[in-house]
């Protein structure tokens, strides 16, 4: 076995390996979750009221299905206050607010599950791409967001400073909605062009942002003339024609580009490295077993689909500062086999759920 | 087999884009074709680098030259088999075959419009001398030089012109064609169901030896007929009454929205009129009723319901054929939804007092929506309404659709709008200056001429060559 393939396949045996210390997780988090000692205020309530014994019912990933689905909608109505385990209480809370919709948000309540993320998140990353003691420039959404807060611990822990351009997206998710695309474009070329002002006055070489705004900042800076060795980026969906084009043309294969997928209610999960075979397909992994990502029959949730088919990208969060079982994602996406370092299931070419039936409003963000 | 595929051109380089509309028959539903889609940011990013070398490579071959190879490409356009991507190609009947299953045009008009682009190509000395009121071409490539005596100087106010084409028919490419010996490079993004008639007419102009950097072909989105708009200079767009509205007023853009063509016949040939029921109906329904050059009112001092009822019968011969009968005159819709959403809007407007439809009753099943081989139709439908006041007096549809209107002679030229084309059957000399002095009336058809009718030294919807150039002044010591 070449190290290329070493370092690319998996085993039945890695695969049930990971399956196991998922199960072992979801015991361990439901225990916490819904014990009297542990629990938060919902979840117990919510037991209590359904009659659902998670304990004695959940004793495996699979068994997750036993929930319902979680409703978005308890983010915005519920109290933070009642999020929050009893281990945890006392200790003042961040809130960190989902995307880009109007009105009252979805917020989730956290203490340092995002500093984990991407601790373990810095480690799959190239040192020659995003270089140790090197600046970052975090052009991307801000404000009440947990990107705004990691990308700049990303940059800490990785001996590196961070520099940030403000971006609201609701701001331009509502510009949008009201078809009200010039002043959108105003605001988006707004923001890249104080994003090359930074690179050009500053000694920065990797990079956070989103698709739209690299594609936007390359209208006013070269990227990799301006330093930029490694991109992140996420935040909306990627095709494969638009990966292509970053990778090949806005930063001329000269600096790293690593896709990632991930929000405020699972973290982040990481992309597999490209090869010629995916044909720029992006596959993305959940940051298991802290988060786990299936894709799902829309009109039967219980039911995965089958690998290479599309379905409904379902989330789970599972960590102590926070359970969130079987959140139906407003994407879609293609299941994929497990890969490499992820022995799990992966999800391609995410896009907004129905895409093809209707556009849907995603901003720079 | 594959799919024949139509790539992305970058100045004329394909680019395989993994993006890739596929292109189905209106008949069969079947794939014909596979599109590739060019990204918003990929077009912005081609417009902002090399527009200047790309105008340059044109400009390095003379107007002459580029006549020479305009006149070689006709040949090619409408005799040879030329490049499709992945190393595909095209004979003429292949392109025939596949506009007429994507855009539901039959064959036989399919071969009309290749016969009015062939024209283009071949006519370009003359439509070049329409454009410029005769100047010698070779002005363009010194910069300045003498007309009538008098010295000219004239320079191109952009390096690129972007085309937002539409789907209703191939002969709108006219429009854009003579940019090329113009020495202007084009940025074309074709109508979602038509790409094939640009990107034939490209290759043409390519096997003729045009400089590749000519040529730039980007079926996209809207965010990318956005981006050709805003990153060209001057830019053609085709669309409905609001797209005209949005770019008044700006002058890198011209819009061409419905054309509300009409024939009006004087008070002194209206008691002939049986003598033009055939002019009418040809100016009604030629090319399938789908140009803006198609007159969608006829306006008459009198003998309104007779000369109605006379073309409503021509126009009613009209019929769904089989899409290779050389008697077919109707096209199908590639989507069925807009023929059902004309079909009721004219519906609507009959249940508004004062219109009758006068087709109605001539047609064999009295259904003006009908399908034929699995595609949607609308049979040819005249409508006569007793003002020019009704909803229904001034309106236009991509099928053979006019009204039939009385408006006393004194009257016309107030009460009828904007019109790209006036077929006038007069020779009223009251009427002709009116209709001479009227700012609404983009091209006057004096006589029994179809308004479907071109001369090609008579500049069509707006003059290109002023769109593209601006006078300088110039003196010599």
């Amino acid at each position: 076995m070449s190290e290329a393939e070493a370092t690319t396949t998996v085993t039945n045996e890695q695969v049930q390996a990971a399956a196991e210390r998922l199960d072992a997780h979801v015991r361990e988090i439901i225990a916490w979750h819904f014990s009297p000692e542990t629990g938060c205020p919902f979840w117990l309530e919510w037991a209590q009221k359904t009659g659902f014994d998670a304990v004695a019912e959940v004793k495996s990933a699979a068994d997750l299905t036993k929930f319902p689905h979680f409703q978005d909608e308890w983010l915005r109505d519920e109290p933070n206050e009642r999020w929050v385990p009893k281990p945890y209480q006392g200790r003042p809370f961040l809130v960190f607010e989902t995307g880009g919709t109007t009105g009252m948000p979805k917020q989730r309540i956290g203490w340092e599950d995002h500093l984990r993320d991407y601790e373990e998140f810095s480690e799959t990353l190239d040192d020659a791409a995003f270089p140790r003691g090197g600046n970052w420039l975090m052009l991307g959404p801000t404000g009440p967001r947990r990107l705004r807060v990691a990308i700049e611990h990303l940059a800490h822990i990785r001996g590196g400073s961070c520099y940030h351009v403000d971006l609201d997206p609701r701001w331009v998710k509502r510009l949008i909605a009201e078809k009200d695309f010039e002043t959108a474009k105003r605001y988006k070329k707004h923001v890249a062009e104080q994003g090359a002002a930074i690179l050009k006055n500053r000694k920065v070489s990797c990079l956070f942002t989103t698709p739209l705004l690299l594609e936007a900042l390359d209208e006013f800076v070269n990227v990799p003339d301006a330093g930029i060795k490694g991109v992140f980026c996420g935040g909306t969906q990627m095709t494969p024609q638009t990966v292509r084009f970053l990778v090949e043309e806005v930063l001329d294969n000269r600096a790293q580009f690593v896709p990632t997928y991930g929000n405020t209610l699972m973290g982040l999960a990481c992309s597999r490295p490209l090869t010629p075979d995916d044909q720029w397909s992006i596959t993305y992994h959940a940051p298991q077993p802290r988060a786990v990502l299936r894709v799902v029959d829309p009109e039967d949730t219980d039911r995965t689909v089958d690998y290479g088919a599309w379905g409904r990208v379902e989330l789970s969060t599972l960590t102590k500062e926070f359970f969130m079982p079987r959140f139906l994602e407003r994407d879609e996406a293609i299941r994929r086999h497990p890969w490499g370092r992820y022995p799990w299931d992966g999800v391609g070419e995410v896009r907004p759920f129905g895409a093809l039936e209707q556009k849907t409003i995603e901003g720079v963000y | 087999m594959s799919l024949p595929h139509i790539p992305v051109l970058r100045r004329g380089q394909p680019y395989d884009s993994l993006d890739r509309n596929e292109l189905n028959s209106v008949r069969t539903g079947e794939p014909v074709a596979a599109v590739g889609q060019a990204n918003a940011a990929l077009i912005r990013r081609d417009l902002r680098r090399g527009a200047d070398a790309a105008r340059d490579a044109l400009r390095a071959l003379s107007v002459g030259r580029l006549l020479e190879i305009s006149a070689a490409a006709g040949r090619l356009f409408m005799e040879e088999t030329l490049p499709l991507g992945d190393g595909g190609a095209q004979s003429p009947q292949e392109y025939v075959e596949a506009l007429s299953a994507t855009s539901g045009l039959p064959h036989v008009l399919v071969r009309r419009n290749m016969a009015k682009i062939h024209q283009v190509f071949t006519e370009m000395p003359t439509i070049l001398r329409g454009l410029t009121r005769g100047m010698d071409p070779a002005v363009l490539d010194t910069g300045s030089g003498e007309q009538s005596g008098v010295p000219v100087s004239y320079y191109a106010v952009t390096n690129a012109l972007g085309v937002v084409l539409p789907s209703n028919s191939p002969g709108v490419n006219s429009l854009w064609m003579p940019a090329i010996p113009l020495k202007v490079p084009v940025v074309l993004k074709p109508g979602r169901e038509e790409p094939w008639t640009p990107f034939r007419i490209a290759q043409a102009f390519l096997a003729a030896g045009c400089p590749p950097e000519a040529f730039s072909f980007y079926p996209t989105d809207h965010e990318g007929s956005a981006a050709i708009m805003e990153s060209c200079g001057r830019a053609l767009i085709f669309g409905d009454q609001s797209t005209v509205e949005r770019y008044a007023g700006n002058p890198a853009v011209q819009a061409h929205g419905p054309g509300w063509s009409k024939v009006i016949i004087g008070e002194d040939c209206i008691d002939r009129w049986p003598e033009f029921v055939d002019v009418i109906a040809a100016s009604i329904a030629d090319n399938g009723g789908r140009s803006c050059v198609n007159a969608s009112a006829v306006v008459v001092p009198r003998h309104a319901d007779a000369l109605a009822d006379a073309v409503a019968k021509k126009l009613a011969q009209i019929t769904p054929r089989a899409a290779d009968d050389e008697a077919a005159g109707l096209a199908g819709f590639a989507n069925p939804k807009m023929a059902e959403a004309m079909d009721a809007a004219v519906t609507e407007g009959l249940k508004t007092p004062g219109a009758e439809d006068v087709t109605a009753k001539h047609r064999p099943a009295g259904e003006r929506l009908v399908t034929r081989d699995g595609s949607t139709y609308l049979l040819p439908t005249l409508v006569r309404c007793d003002s020019f006041a009704h909803p229904l007096a001034n309106r236009e549809f991509l099928f053979p659709y006019a009204s039939v209107v009385e408006v006393p002679q004194a009257q016309v030229t107030d009460v009828m709008g904007y019109s790209l084309v006036v077929t006038a059957i007069t020779q009223d000399e009251a009427l002709l200056s009116r209709l001479l002095a009227s700012p609404h009336v983009e091209r006057l058809n004096i006589g029994p001429l179809s308004t479907t009718k071109v001369r090609w030294d008579q500049p069509h919807e707006g003059n290109l060559f002023e769109f593209l150039y601006r006078r300088r002044s110039i003196q010599w010591a």
